[in-house]
């Protein structure tokens, strides 16, 4: 069971939260103006790292807001808790 | 290969069961072959298998990182069926179930395939509607299919809730009968002897760790015992397909996910077909040992270590708890988790990827042990032919392109 810790809320079971996967895209701006394979891409290829990796989460079953979270995906430990639009972080932490 | 038989069982009775052949040898990787197969699950060995078997191609190594079937073979529900709702589905899942039917016989090993019927519950009357649909257009498709009454699964399924003051009633199910289950671990053991018999090598305790190009064509793999060269390598690896297909320097759409299982304590006959619920989500059958099998969902956020989240646990037994209240005391003896590789569309990707001679057989989610044979067998023709049988063309990587989806999460995405 993961204990992730909502920046609004405190830490919280993950049944209280809903997984977002990468974070980090962005939508293109113009769709009809990209490539299928640009497309293709922001739709379907996300990362699918075995180690760290930055997702999104949101707290759906609390304060409904969105997070991101800087998880580790074999030991499932969390390096970091940050608000949307923060950088992503350096994995040094 | 001293084939098995009634008579060389009574043969070996005779000495004791001290001088039976071992099922496969274990050779040193030669430094080149024909084709290399990387990963040594069902799918890998059923690939070599067919390679050798329906190509010629027997100079192939297959390289599997830890023993045979210790991962998602060794780790699923068994459950085999080929029920899915569009035509290009049905046909790859389908021609699996065709060859399992002939399994045994072909590569002289028990694989234990029970044709028991598979239920696929319907609780909502959308659900029955959906039923209605994928009943049809499995019909459509040749493929057996039959839409059954509250009362006549009671009929069949004794154990079974079927009143309708449950929370969620049953109120019907799909029922194939030619679906049933098979002994996942026999699968990898008997393909692999009948692979080793053709001339394939298996190569256990053999990790790949690059893979190495020239010129945008694959050269041979880089492993934790040397370069092995090969003009062909078939990636079919599950849960690790994007660590493979980084090394080889292109991204896939899969995510990977914990999918977990649990068997409980053995107990006498009580369930002789197997019972899923998309709706309450839960799925069980009661193994030839007397341990309920059980399974549901993936945990839903990607995540390597092949254990499981305990809400899923709950969840899953919550629901077999729905369907069979009768369960409710039943202890679990063994709850394990396996790393399955999700696409978008609930679909494989089984065919060619941007590098030359490089193949991948991926993305079969949390679904993939049905299709073992089937699986191999297209893999086995793309690889000896550097392109796609009729089967898996539509499962291309560039599905995801073109948007050309096999949308399969209505009919077959959640439970397996």
């Amino acid at each position: 069971m993961l204990q992730l810790e909502c920046p609004w809320c405190g830490p919280r079971d993950e049944e209280e939260f809903t997984y977002g996967g990468e974070a980090h895209i962005t939508r293109p701006p113009e769709p009809d103006a990209v490539s299928d394979a640009a497309w293709g891409d922001y739709l379907f290829f996300h990362t699918n790292t075995r180690g760290l990796q930055s997702e999104q989460w949101c707290h759906s079953h609390g304060c409904r807001r969105w997070f991101n979270v800087a998880r580790d995906t074999v030991t499932y430990r969390i390096h970091r808790v940050y608000r949307m639009g923060e950088p992503r972080p350096g994995f040094d932490a | 290969m001293n084939r098995y038989s009634i008579l060389s069982l009574v043969r070996n009775a005779l000495s004791h069961h001290e001088n039976w052949q071992q099922a496969w040898r274990s050779p040193e990787p030669k430094p080149r072959y024909d084709a290399i197969v990387v990963g040594g699950g069902g799918h890998g060995l059923a690939t070599a298998y067919y390679l050798a078997k329906n190509h010629g191609l027997t100079n192939v190594a297959v390289l599997e990182k830890g023993w045979l079937g210790g991962g998602n073979t060794g780790r699923n529900t068994t459950i085999v069926r080929s029920n899915y709702l569009w035509d290009e589905a049905a046909w790859l899942y389908d021609k699996s179930l065709r060859l399992w039917e002939g399994l045994t016989r072909d590569i002289n090993y028990n694989v234990m395939f029970s044709q028991r019927g598979v239920f696929n519950l319907a609780h909502t009357l959308q659900d029955v509607r959906d039923t209605w649909r994928r009943v049809n257009a499995n019909r459509l498709n040749g493929i057996d299919a039959e839409f059954v009454t509250p009362e006549q699964i009671k009929a069949m399924v004794p154990a079974i809730n079927t009143s309708p003051d449950a929370r969620y009633p049953i109120l019907g199910a799909s029922l194939q009968r030619r679906a049933g289950v098979a002994r996942h671990d026999g699968v990898a053991w008997g393909l692999a002897r009948a692979a080793d018999a053709r001339g394939v090598d298996i190569i256990q305790n053999c990790e790949v760790t690059g893979i190495r190009r020239e010129d945008g064509r694959v050269t041979g793999v880089e492993t934790s015992r040397g370069f092995i060269a090969a003009p062909k390598v078939g990636v079919v690896v599950a849960g690790h397909a994007s660590v493979l297909a980084d090394m080889a320097g292109f991204r896939l759409p899969v995510t990977s996910h914990p999918l977990q299982a649990l068997v409980s304590e053995p107990v006498k006959p009580v369930l002789d077909s197997v019972i899923m619920s998309n709706q309450v989500h839960g799925y069980v059958s009661q193994s030839d040992k007397g341990e309920l099998v059980i399974g549901a969902g993936i945990d839903a956020y990607q995540g390597y270590g092949q254990r499981g989240s305990f809400p899923v646990v709950e969840h899953t037994l919550a629901a077999i708890k729905e369907l069979f209240p009768i369960f409710s005391r039943m202890r679990m003896l063994r709850q394990w988790g396996g790393i399955v590789d999700v696409t978008p569309d609930a679909c494989p990707i089984l065919g060619k990827t941007p590098v030359d001679g490089l193949y991948f057989n991926c993305g079969w989610g949390t679904g993939g042990f049905k299709a073992t044979p089937g699986s191999g067998w297209a893999f086995a023709h793309t690889i000896a032919h550097d392109a796609p049988h009729e089967l898996n063309a539509p499962f291309s990587l560039d599905r995801f392109v073109t948007g050309h989806l096999i949308d399969e999460h209505g009919a077959a995405g959640v439970a397996h």
